[in-house]
C-alpha cells in the first residue's frame, strides 16, 4: 500500500511545466483602485463617454460592496484577504503591434506563444483555428478576421469592438451579468482592460472554432478580462478559452466575466481548459480565478452549453450558468475540475428555469488529490413559468490518496409541480485493486491513475472539440504527475 | 533453469501471516495446480507472485526466469511475463475492453524495446482471439468489466492473458462463478494456450476445472505450505476424501 501512496504522492507532485517570464517593457498604471484609474484605463482605451460612466457606476457600487459586506464568504474556500489597494489595475504591452501582420508583433510575445503550443504562426493558422490572443490586458493579434468578416461574424478584442460596434456593447454590455451581479463582477466591470467580443448574425453558423488563449504575465497585475458573445436568430458559435500562466511567487488575481446572449434558436458552445499556475507545493503562489460566468438563453429553441475542465489555479471560484428565459431553450454544463497539493476549487452552475419546457443538464466530475479540496456547488431553480421543466444532474466525486477532500451542495428550488428532476451523486476512490489490477498488466502507477482519472472524465471529454480533448486528457496526466497513491 | 522457483516462502496480510514456508518449483511447458480449503493461501501467494505491495514477504526468496521477483514492482513483473487471472476482475469505468488490453500490450511491448502496436495490427488478432472464447462483438468498445457478467469477467481474463501472452500464468480460482458452458470456454482458451514456453498455475477449490485443464502436478497446501503433491489423480481423492492430510504421504514430492 505505502509503495502506492509514495506513487500517487510523486505524480501530485510534479512541477509546473510551462512556468517561465516573458521579458516585455511594460506600461503600468501605479498601484491601488479609485475613480482615477478607471478614468485613466477608460482614457487610455480611448472609450466614448458611456464606457467610463458605465465604470465608474460599478466602481462605486464596489466600493460600497467592499465597504458594507467585503468580498463573499459563502464558498467553501480558505481564501487570505486581499489588498485591493495593492494592485496595479493596467498594463500593457508597450510595443502596440498593428493587427494586420504576425511580422509586427513582438517577436519576445510569439516565441512566448509558441512555448504554449499556440498555433499563430502560419502553418499552423491553417488548422482552422482563429487566435485572438490576449497578453496581460491588451490584445495583440487577431487571425482568420478576414474569413469571418466575409460571413458577418465580428470577433475582436472587447476594446475594438467598444470602438467599432458600440450599438451592440450599449445593447448587450452587462444584460446577463450586471455590475449588481457579485462582488468580483462589480470589480471587473469597473476595471476590465480587454477580452474577446464575438457576434454572430442571423442564420449564420461560425465556420470555425472561434479561440482565445489568455496569459497572465506581469506580476502582480490583476487581469480582468471581459467576454460578450452573441448569437443572433438561429446562428452558431462554438468558443474555445485555454490558458496556462507562468510561476510567480506572489497571488495573481483574476476576475473575469464572461456574458453570452442566444437569441431564438441559436447556439453558444463555450469550452474551456484552465491551466493557471496553481501554486507551489505548500501553496505559495498561484493564481486566484474569481470568474463569473453566465449565459442567456433568450430566444425560443435556443442553447447554450458551458464544458469546462479545470486544473489550474490556487482558488477556483467559478459558476458557469445558464438563464434559461426563451421556450423550449436548454442549459447544459460539463464540468472537470481537479485539485492537487493545496488547491482549492469551488465550481458548478446555475440553472435558472424561466420558459416552457426548458430543459438543463449538469455533469460534473471533481477530482482530488495530494491536499486539494474540491467543491461542488450547483443551484437548479424552476420557477412558477417553467412548466414542463426537466433537469438532470449528476455529480461524482473522485478522491486519490487520504489526505485530500470532496465536498458537494447541491441546491434545488422547484417552484412549478410539473418539472421533473434527476440528480444522481456519487464518491469514490481510486482504490488499490483498481491501480494493481493495471499495474498487473504492466501499466505504471502513474500511467494506471491517468488511465482510471481519463475513464472517470470521459463523459465529460466527448463534449469538448476534438483537438481540446487530447490537450485535457495531457493536462489531466500532467497535474496528476508525481500523485499516485 | 526452473521458470519459476519459490524457497520457503512466508508472506502476511494485515499482520496475519497466511504463507509459512511454502516451496514450489514450475518448469517451463508445465501445468500445477494448487488446492486447498477456505483461508490455506492459495490468493495469497497468487498476490505475492504477482507483487500485490498490501501483501508483505517476511523470508524466503521466488526467482522466476532467474530473476529475483520479490524485488519487482507489479507492472515489472507483469512485463517479465507473469500473468494473474483475477478471481474478482475490477471494473475501470470510461475505459475501452479493447483500448486497454492494446495500453498493456504496448506497455509490455516498450518494456522489451520493441514497436508498438497500433489500433490496424491490434484489432484483428484482438477479435480472433474473442473468437475463440466465444465472446459478444459488443464487448469491444465496452468499458473494462462495466456491466459485464461473472462468466463475461472470467472470459475476459483470459482473453487478456491470450492477448498478453505470459510465461507464467496464475489463475485465480478461474472457475469460481462458471456454470458449465462458461467453464468449458475458459478451458478451451486456456488449453489453446498450453506449449512448452509457458507454464500454467491453476488455484481451484475443485476438482471440476481439472476436467477440462489437466494439470501436470497438483499440490496441496493447508496453513501457507504445501502438505501434498501428486499427479492428476491427486485431485481426484481430494475430491473424494477432502484435505485432511493423509498422515502416510507427508514426505512432499517436488515436482522437477
Amino acid at each position: 500500500m505505502s509503495s502506492t501512496v509514495e506513487t500517487i504522492r510523486g505524480l501530485a507532485e510534479q512541477d509546473y511545466k510551462w512556468g517561465f517570464v516573458t521579458d516585455i517593457a511594460e506600461d503600468r498604471a501605479p498601484k491601488g483602485l479609485s475613480e482615477d484609474i478607471v478614468r485613466l484605463i477608460s482614457a487610455r482605451k480611448g472609450e466614448p463617454e458611456f464606457m467610463l460612466e458605465w465604470r465608474l457606476n460599478a466602481l462605486r457600487h464596489w466600493f460600497r460592496m467592499a465597504k458594507e459586506e467585503g468580498a463573499p464568504t459563502w464558498a467553501n474556500l480558505t481564501i487570505a484577504p486581499i489588498d485591493y489597494q495593492n494592485i496595479s489595475y493596467y498594463s500593457a504591452p508597450k510595443k502596440k503591434p498593428q493587427l494586420e501582420s504576425l511580422d509586427q508583433v513582438d517577436p519576445e510575445l510569439l516565441r512566448t506563444y509558441e512555448k504554449l503550443g499556440i498555433p499563430l504562426n502560419e502553418q499552423k493558422m491553417f488548422s482552422g483555428v482563429a487566435v485572438d490572443a490576449v497578453f496581460d490586458s491588451v490584445s495583440v493579434a487577431t487571425t482568420f478576421k478576414g474569413k469571418l468578416a466575409e460571413m458577418g461574424v465580428i470577433f475582436c478584442s472587447f476594446s475594438e469592438a467598444v470602438q467599432k460596434h458600440p450599438e451592440l456593447i450599449k445593447k448587450y454590455l452587462g444584460t446577463v451579468v450586471p455590475h449588481t451581479d457579485n462582488f468580483y463582477a462589480a470589480l471587473n466591470a469597473a476595471v476590465f482592460t480587454d477580452g474577446s467580443f464575438v457576434y454572430v448574425p442571423k442564420g449564420v453558423r461560425c465556420p470555425m472554432e472561434l479561440s482565445t488563449y489568455f496569459r497572465i504575465n506581469a506580476a502582480e497585475t490583476g487581469q480582468f478580462e471581459r467576454t460578450l458573445i452573441i448569437a443572433d436568430e438561429g446562428a452558431y458559435v462554438s468558443y474555445l478559452e485555454g490558458c496556462t500562466a507562468p510561476i510567480r511567487d506572489e497571488n495573481q488575481l483574476h476576475a473575469a466575466v464572461v456574458e453570452l446572449i442566444a437569441l431564438d434558436n441559436a447556439q453558444i458552445k463555450y469550452s474551456t481548459v484552465q491551466n493557471w499556475y496553481p501554486g507551489d507545493k505548500e501553496g505559495r503562489g498561484g493564481i486566484y480565478n474569481f470568474v463569473t460566468k453566465r449565459g442567456k438563453c433568450l430566444g425560443v429553441n435556443s442553447k447554450i452549453s458551458w464544458t469546462q475542465v479545470e486544473t489550474g489555479s490556487a482558488i477556483t471560484w467559478k459558476y458557469p450558468s445558464c438563464i434559461l428565459q426563451g421556450d423550449n431553450s436548454v442549459g447544459e454544463f460539463y464540468s472537470v475540475a481537479l485539485t492537487n497539493n493545496r488547491q482549492q476549487a469551488d465550481t458548478g452552475t446555475k440553472m435558472i428555469h424561466i420558459g416552457k419546457n426548458t430543459r438543463s443538464t449538469i455533469v460534473s466530475k471533481g477530482i482530488s488529490a495530494g491536499y486539494g479540496q474540491n467543491t461542488y456547488r450547483g443551484q437548479v431553480k424552476i420557477l412558477k413559468s417553467a412548466t414542463g421543466a426537466r433537469n438532470y444532474t449528476q455529480c461524482d466525486s473522485l478522491l486519490i490518496g487520504d489526505r485530500c477532500g470532496a465536498h458537494t451542495f447541491p441546491y434545488i428550488e422547484v417552484r412549478n409541480a410539473s418539472a421533473r428532476m434527476e440528480h444522481e451523486a456519487s464518491t469514490s476512490k481510486i482504490g488499490e485493486n483498481q491501480l494493481f489490477y493495471l499495474r498487473q498488466r504492466g501499466l505504471t502507477a502513474e500511467n494506471a491513475v491517468s488511465m482510471i482519472v481519463n475513464g472517470f472524465c470521459k463523459t465529460v471529454f466527448k463534449e469538448l472539440p476534438m483537438e481540446f480533448a487530447v490537450e485535457a486528457q495531457k493536462l489531466l496526466g500532467v497535474s496528476l504527475e508525481g500523485s499516485v497513491g | 533453469m526452473a521458470l519459476l522457483e519459490i524457497q520457503d516462502l512466508h508472506a502476511r496480510v494485515e499482520g496475519h501471516e497466511i504463507l509459512k514456508g511454502l516451496n514450489l518449483t514450475i518448469n517451463a511447458g508445465e501445468v500445477h495446480s494448487i488446492m486447498g480449503p477456505n483461508g490455506s493461501g492459495k490468493s495469497t501467494l497468487a498476490a505475492v507472485l504477482a507483487r500485490r505491495e498490501t501483501y508483505e514477504v517476511t523470508r524466503g526468496r521466488v526467482l522466476f526466469n532467474g530473476k529475483d521477483l520479490l524485488e519487482m514492482k507489479p507492472e515489472d513483473a507483469a512485463c517479465e511475463g507473469v500473468f494473474l487471472a483475477f478471481q474478482y476482475p475490477v471494473e475501470i469505468p470510461g475505459i475501452g475492453n479493447a483500448y486497454f488490453v492494446r495500453s498493456a500490450m504496448n506497455a509490455i511491448r516498450k518494456f522489451h524495446g520493441q514497436d508498438e502496436l497500433d489500433a490496424m495490427d491490434f484489432l484483428p488478432l484482438y477479435k480472433e482471439r474473442m473468437k475463440i472464447l466465444e465472446m459478444d462483438d459488443k464487448l469491444v468498445n465496452r468499458s473494462v468489466n462495466e456491466g459485464f457478467s461473472g462468466g463475461e469477467k472470467k472470459r475476459n481474463e483470459i482473453l487478456q492473458m491470450a492477448m498478453l501472452e505470459p510465461k507464467l500464468a496464475i489463475l485465480d480460482e478461474t472457475d469460481s462463478g462458471l456454470d458449465i458452458d462458461a467453464l468449458r470456454i475458459v478451458a478451451k482458451g486456456v488449453n489453446a494456450m498450453r506449449g512448452p514456453d509457458r507454464a500454467f498455475l491453476v488455484i481451484t477449490h475443485y476438482q471440476r476445472l481439472l476436467d477440462y485443464i489437466t494439470p501436470d502436478f497438483v499440490h496441496v497446501l493447508v496453513d501457507g505450505k504445501i502438505v501434498r503433491s501428486g499427479g492428476p489423480e491427486l485431485a481426484l481423492e481430494l475430491e473424494d476424501k477432502g484435505y485432511g492430510p493423509s498422515e502416510a504421504d507427508v514426505p512432499q514430492a517436488l515436482p522437477a
